[in-house]
């Protein structure tokens, strides 16, 4: 059965159709790759798929409160304890514990110091780490691998495994090899949308109420 | 949403949260008053009313752009979407939390600030009353500028115009209690219209601005 399926999806940056015709499922355990250049519409998918803007058409079917989201930004408050800020997520997302979090990114010793006083690579990882307290099974990840160091990268990877073998499942866009061979890879290029195809932006087109 | 709160309170009173710069704001516009229009008792007690309601109006307008803007900036706004809190109640809390952290502290500390305004003594009661009522107006009515304003370079000073004249109908009233209290009329009929307002607000508003914040996220 699959967590995510997605039928004949288009999306749109800016009132321009960015993506059109998209197909795919994503089941348990599954993990998919999103390739594609820069602006080939990776991270409006995601917002899409995570329902932070709607989809021009098509369906996307998935249960209700199935997924998380993980974008450029961490979402982390620098005046916070790296155990502050993930007590928040977790407190939102219904109270899991957060100590098998700290402990897979690598953040247990980190623990009670101030998130402003981190290193870049650093706030990925707690940000990162969110993603476990939310106990969702779908995690859509937007370059998940920013500022992270080699030995970071691998950590990463193996959460990312435990995941996927709990019956998660995961949609990633990337540039690099995340030294999971059992992802598949969906390239974005066929489903680029073809301009002059329609009109691209009708007269007295307002994208706040498009 | 419990959580939320605890947070947004925590990040207020935490370094560079600005808990208290509304407060100390409020309390320098009310000892300026004198020095502008002459320290002369009868004028003041006259004007006193109007005065610390515009006072308390400029405060909670201060901090107002914080309320969505840094969650935005750091990328928690779009978490929080995404989460099972529905997006109308992190709305709520976080008005709530503005007027805890600003509000509530001109509620308290207004008094004192009345006596440098030579507000005669019988209006006390009705301020603390008024300000009590009418501020978690102006904090949810200014969480719904911020909403829309939200993402915007120097949204600040646009969210000011657009909410300044929103919280026209709260200060007539909100100051019209004071005054009527300060001649020793019946404040009951604009204080029944101030706490119309305010209920009236908390309950539509929260919805608006989620709205707001929907679009604003695409």
């Amino acid at each position: 059965m699959s967590l995510i399926s997605v039928r004949g999806l288009a999306v749109a940056r800016g009132g321009l159709r960015v993506i059109e015709g998209l197909d795919f499922e994503l089941g348990a355990g599954q993990a998919i790759v999103l390739r594609g250049p820069n602006g080939a519409g990776k991270t409006t998918l995601l917002r899409c798929l995570a329902g932070l803007q709607p989809a021009v058409t098509g369906r996307i079917e998935c249960q209700s409160d199935s997924i998380a989201y993980a974008g450029h930004a961490d979402g982390l408050k620098p005046a916070l304890t790296v155990t502050e800020n993930l007590e928040f997520w977790s407190a939102v997302f219904g109270g899991p514990d957060i100590a098998p979090a700290l402990a897979a990114m690598n953040l247990t010793d980190l623990a009670a110091r101030p998130a402003h006083a981190l290193s870049a690579g650093q706030k990925r990882r707690l940000g990162l780490a969110r993603l476990m307290v939310t106990g969702r099974p779908v995690w859509l990840l937007d370059e998940p691998t920013v500022s992270l160091d080699q030995g970071s990268v691998a950590l990463f990877a193996t959460m990312l495994r435990d995941h996927l073998a709990q019956g998660g499942a995961a949609l990633i866009a990337t540039h690099i090899d995340l030294g999971l061979p059992e992802a598949q890879v969906l390239d974005l290029a066929p489903y680029r949308a073809r301009p002059g195809l329609r009109q691209d932006r009708p007269a007295g087109f307002n994208e706040a109420f498009a | 949403m419990k959580a939320l709160l605890l947070r947004d309170l925590r990040l207020a009173v935490r370094a560079g949260g600005g808990f208290g710069l509304s407060l100390v704001f409020f309390l320098i516009l009310c000892t300026l008053v004198p020095f502008g229009v002459g320290a002369e008792g009868g004028q003041l007690s006259r004007i006193a009313p109007g005065i610390l309601w515009v006072g308390a109006l400029l405060a909670c307008l201060l901090s107002l752009d914080r309320i969505f803007a840094l969650d935005h900036e750091d990328g928690s706004l779009d978490l929080l979407a995404t989460a099972p809190l529905p997006l109308e109640g992190a709305v709520a809390i976080k008005a709530l939390a503005h007027w805890l952290t600003t509000g509530l502290p001109l509620v308290v500390f207004a008094p004192l600030l009345g006596v440098l305004l030579h507000l005669p003594t019988a209006a006390y009661p009705l301020l603390v009353l008024s300000l009590a009522l009418g501020t978690p107006a102006l904090s949810m009515l200014g969480a719904f500028g911020a909403a829309i304003t939200v993402g915007l370079r120097r949204g600040g000073l646009l969210l000011s115009l657009l909410v300044l004249p929103l919280y026209v109908p709260t200060l007539i009233f909100g100051a019209e209690v004071v005054r009527r209290g300060a001649v020793g009329a019946d404040p009951t009929t604009p204080l029944v219209f101030l706490a119309g307002i305010t209920l009236a607000t908390l309950a539509l508003v929260p919805f608006a601005a989620a709205a707001a914040l929907r679009v604003n996220l695409r």
